[in-house]
Formats: structure tokens, C-alpha cells, sequence
């Protein structure tokens, strides 16, 4: 397990992290993310100032510009309030990432303090807000891709205990599903090979299963998974997990 | 545009060795995974105590490496220090000229491989021959091993048919057992033969100087049964304190490399024949090797020296199975041999700098790791150090310009509605042949930039304007 010393009740005033990827491609993510909170009674705030949490450069290995972007990133989520991240990978450079790249410097309390309290959003329902069952109904078959940064933290079971919990929606199993996307960021620039060959070999073990959706907790699987779909012209709708509930919601007239 | 020798090598690799790497480490994953959980109720507990053992050991092992040389001395065994490669292969030379040897077999062991002996030793005139089934068929093909465990995984039995009947050792036939039983045909005299036994060590005891040994075919035990003198080259990180601490590690390497419960032999040596023993070495010889592991204890990727090489980190890893084991021009291959081949190689340290680059950071290494090892932290310390050595990486798109951006939030907001900020994105800074290998095969949603933003301004909460 990935150790993060957090809150227990994190309280219902949260600051949303909406990530670089959701501020250029997906904005229905950043949309849904609000709306699942403010279902949720919290009240949401979005710090204008927020840009990337710094992992491009951190994973690239050049961490002193990575350091510059988290240290402007520490600077714009300053308060206690508890951060709430679409992504299980931005929400793991907060906590985990940034940590290694600070080990030596002299601003690590402060990196650590926002580690402390940033929370991905699976995670943040289930183990910050105590909610296991999640309203509404979403009748489909669907493929749930644990995101690999995920790994060793509560984002993956929390996220199928809420999905599981859904009327109506199937999870299905498929092949090797704890295997990695290949996407990896850089990764899929520097290794396009690789990264191409590992993409569709998930794919095809999903596809087999025939879902209609293929869910995940980071846009940057399904950035490069969906694109892989798309030029392979086989169709599957790609989703974010908060999509998913909040389309819940909204089947059921929870909310508009 | 250039990529990375790993992802080249990847796609110039033929079809049937990427099939056979591929399946050959993902069975060895599901074998692991079945024992592991069924044998045990919290397996990552397991694991965390043996990497918790295991530094401990590493972060005192000036104490115990001291400890260790007073009970091998005590149990009539004489001790050599070999600070580098070159120094190994030398007592190995000496021993055997000080005792006219001239034959040596031995049995599968990673640290002679990272000396190079075979080669070294055959250099010198002296024959040395593998005993471990796969260990054999890659002297034969004077290939090299691609898999610390299995180190034939990228053959299939048709081509190894090929090398018995090139060799001389029979006409073709590819059936398993006839390879097997050639195979051991053959090795029987050679172990006659031979005066010398070498082999490696998969833990040595501090506390008692017991050696021990883990093995399937049973070679190494023919090995030291009809040869005069035992040596043993061993990495200075086998170290573990306490023989009860074998009970945690014996239980793990076993699960983790073959999903076994324990290895068909588990061998423990505490000395050359005493007397009154029928049988063994008379004279036995540890060989203590550094060749730059005190260099990797004073670096902050420390953690990997806890490795006991069971290969689980290989099996799991997508990029090994994709590359195969020879993608990584090193000894040690896969995530291990990403974090170590490139520490190992010193003042070369430049040229196996792209390894730690070989992955997609999934973690999946680390969640296998029976000694826990933080294996994607390390590889990540490793690209900074990279990085700051000033070691050029293809297709690594530089990161000032983003980073210059990405603290300057009215810059970055202006950027994502003008669409600038798509050539800067996580895909980042992609330089426009990348970007076309990229889309080549996939396509980029369309850009959105800002819309997000201008929703959270203009809409309504509960009816009302925010
Ligand atoms: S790093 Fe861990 S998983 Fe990999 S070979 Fe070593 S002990 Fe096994």
C-alpha cells in the first residue's frame, strides 16, 4: 500500500483538482465531477490558477521542472480543504510522485501537506464521505479498467464497490485485466511500439467480452485506448467512472 | 524519428520468441499468484516483513558481511573478497591452477554470469560447462540467457532439436524428454570429469555461514558430489541474518518464480566434507562479490540489492513481454535489470541509461516484488540522475517550456482557449513526427480546451446564476 496519512472525514468543503487532460480534452469529466459532489452535498471550489500537477516532466525524469509546476501547484490548492482529482494518476503524483521528487527539499512539509489531503475521487466517496452504494440506475454491460496508478491505494476497490452497487449496470471480467494500458504518457511517445502493441492487447481482451462501455479512472487510459478503438474502427464508448454516476443520477431524476 | 533501442528491438522481434517470452512469463505470473494466495491469508504481509529483513540486513551490512566471514572461517571454508569482475574470475582462476584443476561444472548462477566466467575461464584454457538444462542449451548456442529463471524462455523445443544434432548429441528429435534425457546423458560423465563445483549462493547465513542453494534438476547436488573443491561466487546482498529468517524467504522465492511451494532441492551447505563424511568437496571456497554493489548501497536506488532474483518482476512486466529479455542488452533483464544493469555498468552507466525508460511506470513489478521493492521509484530516480548527468534520451520531448507554462497560469489559460496549449499538452511538447507516430495509431479526441472553465462561470447551481 501506498501510505497517505489523510483525514478520515475530510468534511464536504472541497477544492476540485480538474486536471490537465479533463482542462483541454474532457471536460465532461470535470463537469460530472462537480455534479456527483454537489449530489453529494459538498461544496466545490475551483481554483483558477490550476494548470498540471507536474507529472509529464516528473515521469520524463526532469524533475526540477516537474518541481517548478508542483510547487505552483501547492501554491494554488494552499488551505485544509481536501482535494478531489478525477485521476487516479494526478491524484498519485500529489500524494506519492511529488513526495520522492521533494525528498531533499527544503519546501517538503508543504508538498506533503497538500499530499495529506488530495484524494482521488473514488476514493474520496467510498473512504472519505462513508458512501458504499451509489443511487440511480445505469442499465449497460460494461468493462472497468483499473488505472495502474491505482495500484496499492483504495481508488480501484472503491471505485468497484460503487460501480457494483449500480442498478443495472454489469461489470464484466476480461482477460489479463490487471495488465497495463500502455499509454504511460511519454511512454506512449518514446515506445510507440510497445506502448501500440500493450493498448491493443487490452482492447481485445475486452472487447471479447462485448460490453458496451469501457470505464476507467484516468482519461489518459482511455485517451489513448479510445484512440486506439477509433482507428481500429471497432466501437466501444469510452467513459470516466464519474461519468458513469453521474449518468446514474440523472436515469434516475436524482438530479437534472 | 528515433525511439527508444528497446521499443525498436520490440518491433523487430520475430513473431513466435515474442509469443514464447510472452506466454512463458504469463503462465509463470498465474502460477505465482495461485500459491501465493492460496497457501497464504495475507501474502503482502509476507512481503513487506521479507523487504523489511532484507534492508535491514543491507543497511547493516558491514555487521553482518563481518559475521558472515568469521562462521564461513569457523566452518573451515576459506573466504576471498573480489572487489570487481576481473578480481572474481581471477580466484576462481587461481584456486583451480593452485590445485591443477582443470574442468569445472557448474551449476546455474546469476553472479558468474554478471562476471562473465564461462568466458573468461574458456580464455584461459579451462573448460566450464553449465549443468542447468536451459544454462546448457545457451552455452551450446553461445546465446545468452534471457529470463534470470527460465533463461530459455525465448526458445521453443524445435530449434533446441537443431543445436542437439548440430552439437552432435543426437539426431533430431524434439520431444522434451528425449531432450532432457540427452541433456543428462551427456552431463554424467562431464561431472566424473570434472575437479571443480561451482556455483552461486541464494542465501547465505550470517549467524551460521550456512549456504544455501535452491534448484529443480538436481545439478548442482551432482555438481559437488563427485568434485574435490566447491566454489561459490556470491553478491555481497545475499546476505540474511538469521537461519529462521529462511523459513519467510524460502516460502516466498519458491512461489514467486514458479509458483512451487519450496524447490524440488533446497541445499544446505555449512563446509567442505568433514570428517567421517563419505562424500562432498574436500576444500570450499566463497567468493564475496562486490563489483560495484557498495556503489548501488551508497546510492538512493539502495532498495534494489534486496532482490533474491525469482523473476516475478520479469513475468508481470508488459514491457518484458513485449521485448523479451535480450532487449535489454544487460545480464539482468526486465524491471530488476532496469533499476540494476544500469547501476552495475558504472562509468557505462550512459549506455544502458534508456532501461529505466522501458516502462509505463505501471507498477505492476512492484505489487509482485516478494521483497517489495519500490522498482518504478527507483526507475524514476534513475531518469533524474539521467537527466542530470546530462544524458540525451530519443523522443524524450524536453520539459522546460511546458514547466515554463504550467507555472504561469494566465499564460496557460490564454493557451487552452486560443488551442495553443495542444502542442504542450501531456502528450507534451511532442515534436510533430511523434505526434504522426502517435496518431498513426490512435486518434486524439477533439480539443476542448477551456470548456470546461466557462461551464463552472456561467452555470446555474440549483436554479440559480453562480
Ligand atoms: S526485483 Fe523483486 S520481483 Fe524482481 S527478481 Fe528481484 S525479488 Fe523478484
Amino acid at each position: 500500500m501506498i501510505a497517505v496519512d489523510r483525514d478520515p472525514s475530510p468534511g464536504k468543503k472541497v477544492q476540485l483538482m480538474a486536471t490537465c487532460l479533463c482542462d483541454s480534452f474532457f471536460d465532461d469529466v470535470a463537469v460530472a465531477t462537480v455534479e456527483v459532489l454537489e449530489y453529494l452535498k459538498c461544496e466545490v471550489t475551483f481554483p483558477e490558477e490550476q494548470t498540471c500537477c507536474g507529472q509529464p516532466a516528473f515521469n520524463a525524469g526532469d524533475w526540477k521542472s516537474s518541481r517548478k509546476v508542483v510547487r505552483h501547484c501547492v501554491k494554488t490548492f494552499a488551505g485544509d480543504e481536501p482535494v478531489v482529482v478525477p485521476s487516479g494518476s494526478c491524484a498519485a503524483m500529489v500524494f506519492h510522485g511529488a513526495l520522492l521528487e521533494f525528498e531533499e527539499e527544503s519546501d517538503l512539509p508543504e508538498v506533503r501537506q497538500l499530499a495529506g489531503r488530495t484524494w482521488e475521487i473514488a476514493d474520496f466517496i467510498v473512504n472519505g464521505l462513508r458512501v458504499a452504494e451509489w443511487p440511480g440506475k445505469f442499465p449497460a454491460k460494461a468493462a472497468f479498467h483499473r488505472s495502474c496508478h491505482t495500484r496499492e491505494t483504495n481508488s480501484g476497490a472503491a471505485t468497484r464497490t460503487l460501480l457494483e452497487s449500480i442498478d443495472g449496470l454489469e461489470l464484466v471480467p476480461f482477460g489479463e485485466g490487471e495488465q497495463c494500458c500502455g499509454f504511460g504518457g511519454t511512454f506512449s511517445v518514446t515506445f510507440p511500439n510497445i506502448s501500440a502493441a500493450m493498448g491493443k492487447l487490452k482492447l481485445g481482451n475486452a472487447l471479447k467480452e462485448n460490453p458496451e462501455y469501457l470505464v476507467s479512472g484516468d482519461m489518459g487510459c482511455l485517451l489513448h485506448l479510445g484512440g486506439i478503438a477509433t482507428r481500429e474502427g471497432k466501437t466501444i464508448k469510452t467513459r470516466h467512472v464519474v461519468q458513469i454516476l453521474r449518468d446514474s443520477l440523472r436515469n434516475g431524476g436524482l438530479i437534472p | 524519428m528515433k525511439s527508444q533501442p528497446i521499443d525498436t528491438y520490440a518491433s523487430e522481434l520475430a513473431e513466435d520468441v515474442r509469443r514464447a517470452v510472452a506466454d512463458g512469463s504469463a503462465s509463470g505470473y498465474d502460477r505465482r499468484a495461485a500459491s501465493l494466495f492460496s497457501d497464504f491469508e495475507d501474502p503482502d504481509f509476507l512481503r513487506r516483513t521479507a523487504g523489511d529483513v532484507k534492508q535491514h540486513t543491507l543497511e547493516n551490512l558491514d555487521t553482518y558481511l563481518a559475521q558472515t566471514e568469521d562462521r564461513l572461517k569457523e566452518n573451515g571454508v576459506e573466504v576471498h573478497w573480489a572487489g570487481d569482475a576481473e578480481a572474481a574470475c581471477r580466484a576462481v582462476l587461481k584456486i583451480m591452477r593452485d590445485n591443477g584443476a582443470t574442468k569445472v561444472v557448474k551449476s546455474k548462477s546469476m553472479a558468474t554470469e554478471e562476471i562473465h566466467l564461462n568466458d573468461f575461464l574458456e580464455r584461459e584454457g579451462i573448460e566450464s560447462l553449465e549443468t542447468d538444462l536451459g544454462e546448457f542449451i545457451v552455452q551450446i548456442d553461445h546465446d545468452h540467457p534471457s529470463h534470470i529463471v527460465k533463461p530459455i524462455i525465448h526458445k521453443n523445443r524445435q530449434g533446441i532439436a537443431r543445436s542437439y544434432e548440430r552439437e552432435g548429441l543426437g539426431a533430431y528429435d524434439d520431444r522434451p524428454e528425449v531432450i532432457t534425457a540427452r541433456a543428462r546423458k551427456f552431463l554424467r560423465k562431464k561431472y566424473l570429469e570434472a575437479s571443480v563445483g561451482l556455483t552461486g549462493a541464494n542465501f547465505i547465513v550470517a549467524e551460521s555461514g550456512r549456504l544455501v542453494l535452491v534448484t529443480n534438476e538436481g545439478n548442482s547436488r551432482f555438481c559437488l558430489a563427485g568434485t574435490d573443491i566447491h566454489i561459490a561466487v556470491v553478491g555481497i546482498e545475499k546476505v540474511i541474518p538469521r537461519d529462521r529468517d529462511l523459513s519467510l524467504f524460502l516460502s516466498l522465492l519458491g512461489r514467486s518464480a514458479t509458483g512451487q511451494q519450496l524447490t524440488v532441492y533446497t541445499e544446505f551447505i555449512s563446509g567442505p566434507r568433514a570428517e567421517g563424511q563419505p562424500d562432498g568437496p574436500r576444500q570450499m571456497h566463497v567468493i564475496l562479490l562486490d563489483n560495484r554493489r557498495t556503489e548501488v548501497l551508497a546510492s538512493n536506488c539502495r532498495d534494489i540489492l534486496r532482490c533474491i532474483r525469482c523473476g516475478a518482476c520479469l513475468n508481470v512486466c508488459p514491457i518484458y513481454r513485449q521485448a523479451s529479455g535480450h532487449a535489454y542488452r544487460s545480464v539482468y533483464p526486465g524491471p530488476v535489470g532496469a533499476v540494476l544493469s544500469p547501476l552495475l555498468a558504472g562509468e557505462k552507466f550512459s549506455e544502458l541509461a534508456d532501461l529505466p525508460k522501458a516502462s509505463s511506470l505501471c507498477g505492476a513489478c512492484k505489487e509482485v516484488c516478494p521483497v517489495n521493492i519500490p522498482i518504478p521509484d527507483l526507475l524514476l530516480r534513475l531518469r533524474d540522475k539521467a537527466k542530470h548527468e546530462g544524458i540525451k534520451s530519443p523522443g524524450t520531448p524536453p520539459m522546460g517550456g511546458w514547466a515554463y507554462l504550467a507555472s504561469q497560469p494566465t499564460v496557460w489559460r490564454a493557451s487552452l482557449s486560443a488551442g495553443r496549449l495542444m502542442n504542450l499538452m501531456p502528450l507534451n511538447l511532442i515534436p510533430v513526427p511523434a505526434l504522426r507516430a502517435w496518431t498513426k495509431s490512435r486518434q486524439l479526441p477533439e480539443w476542448r480546451g477551456g470548456a470546461f472553465r466557462k461551464w463552472m462561470k456561467t452555470r446555474k447551481i440549483g436554479g440559480k446564476d453562480s
